[in-house]
């Protein structure tokens, strides 16, 4: 048997031979943001870390180098705890988390009687041999299924798969918006521990969210990887399906784009009036929703390049039609209305950013 | 479970219409789009604003 054919036979009837995996980056390789998350936010691409109410409890979430040698990954999601929590309150919890946009789904045909299995496949090396949770969760009827995974061996990579039943009871719109989750929940107090329903069910966060007899990867110092991560349609995992960093960059651009550094050019544009530049900013993809702006703020971060204009920072956006976003300054320049020109940036600490995470 | 820490949020107005809110979240300085349902900060200032938590100030 040919490979192709041993491939096939593999993953069988219910998906494809191409573009089987719903998680974007899961390689762990694109990392547009390039920075280290102490606190709730995104790091690596499309993986969102939450850390709430903790006291004492200190992490480092970034891209690591870490991987399962010999298997075709060259990063890793670390979260390192550096500092850890002593005495876990009811209301502290951190998970790794990926949204996945409803549109994207359709072929789950949830809540009808056709309703297709899942099946998550991942790497992970945990400071913590034992029982760790995963939970599975739609958002529009509120619903979930709580699954777990043993890890044998401490700081070791291990590999592991889950398979779920479709929810014939489920119903993911066919929207942009964020109708279902991955969640890895690394550290759960009491509040989001208790009794879970099995399988698909109404979801409880007091309940479903994790396994009370989970490892409680905050209580102690030490580092959780995660790499290699793979939800697709039917009840076999089949091999990791890697994508080019173009390929994997551009999913990821639809929710996040950043251009940093000095002389990076945002784009072109012109004098509305004699103290206001506008400027249109072309998104290298369609951003998946009208993005929020997030411009640096330094003394001179931005010039306005044939009149010579310095700038600290932007005023306002307006217009946002998917692929282009036309954003202003009335601060810091001074033109003849109608005259053009481009902006850069100007120093190493020069960032925009647009997000349209889920 | 992760909700955002808005501690300040204000229209930005152009001839007249507000076009944009200027906000701090979780410590950032950022820039929402005005009417974009579908963008999680928007969504969030507006779920925030609908429980008494967050005003949104006028436009200077």
């Amino acid at each position: 048997m040919s490979k192709a054919a041993e491939l096939a036979a593999l993953i069988g009837s219910q998906t494809a031979l191409s573009n089987r995996n719903l998680i974007i980056n899961g390689a762990m390789q694109v990392d547009q943001r390039n920075a280290t998350t102490t606190a709730t936010g995104y790091t690596v691409d499309r993986f969102l870390v939450a850390k709430s109410n903790f006291d004492e409890l200190v992490i480092a979430i970034t891209q690591d180098t870490d991987n399962p040698s010999g298997n075709g990954f060259s990063n890793s999601l670390k979260v390192a705890v550096t500092t850890a929590e002593s005495a876990q309150a009811a209301n502290e919890v951190m998970y790794l988390e990926q949204r996945i946009e409803g549109q994207n789904l359709q072929q789950l045909a949830y809540g009808t009687s056709s309703a297709k299995s899942l099946t998550l496949s991942f790497w992970v090396k945990s400071p913590l041999a034992g029982k760790h949770s995963v939970l599975f969760y739609q958002t529009t009827p509120n619903r979930s299924n709580l699954q777990s995974y043993t890890v044998s061996s401490a700081n070791t990579w291990e590999y592991k798969t889950i398979t779920i039943d479709g929810d014939t009871s489920g119903n993911i719109a066919n929207d942009n918006t964020s109708e279902f989750s991955v969640f890895w929940p690394l550290s759960s107090g009491t509040d989001f521990t208790g009794t879970p329903h099995t399988g698909w069910g109404a979801h409880s966060n007091t309940d479903d969210f994790a396994h009370s007899d989970s490892v409680n990867i905050a209580a102690q110092t030490g580092n959780f990887f995660l790499t290699g991560v793979q939800l697709e349609l039917g009840e076999q995992a089949t091999p990791f399906e890697h994508r080019s960093v173009h390929d994997e960059l551009a999913r990821c651009q639809r929710y996040y784009w950043q251009v940093a550094g000095a002389s990076q050019i945002v784009g072109q544009g012109f004098y509305y009036s004699t103290s206001e530049f506008d400027c249109i900013v072309n998104l290298p993809q369609t951003m998946r929703a009208a993005p929020t702006f997030t411009p640096s703020n330094n003394s001179g971060d931005f010039q306005v390049t044939n009149i010579s204009d310095a700038f600290d920072t932007w005023t306002a956006q307006q217009f946002f039609d998917g692929s282009r976003v036309n954003v202003y300054v009335t601060s810091g320049v001074s033109g003849t209305k109608g005259d053009s020109g481009y902006v850069r940036h100007m120093n190493s600490t020069s960032k925009i950013q647009f997000d349209a995470e889920l | 479970m992760n909700e955002m820490n808005i501690t300040s949020a204000q229209y930005v107005a152009k001839e007249g219409k507000d076009i944009c809110i200027k906000a701090t979240i979780d410590g950032d300085n950022v820039i929402v789009p005005n009417n974009a349902s579908g963008n999680r900060h928007y969504d969030e200032i507006m779920k925030q604003v609908a429980a008494g938590e967050l005003t949104i100030a006028d436009a200077d």
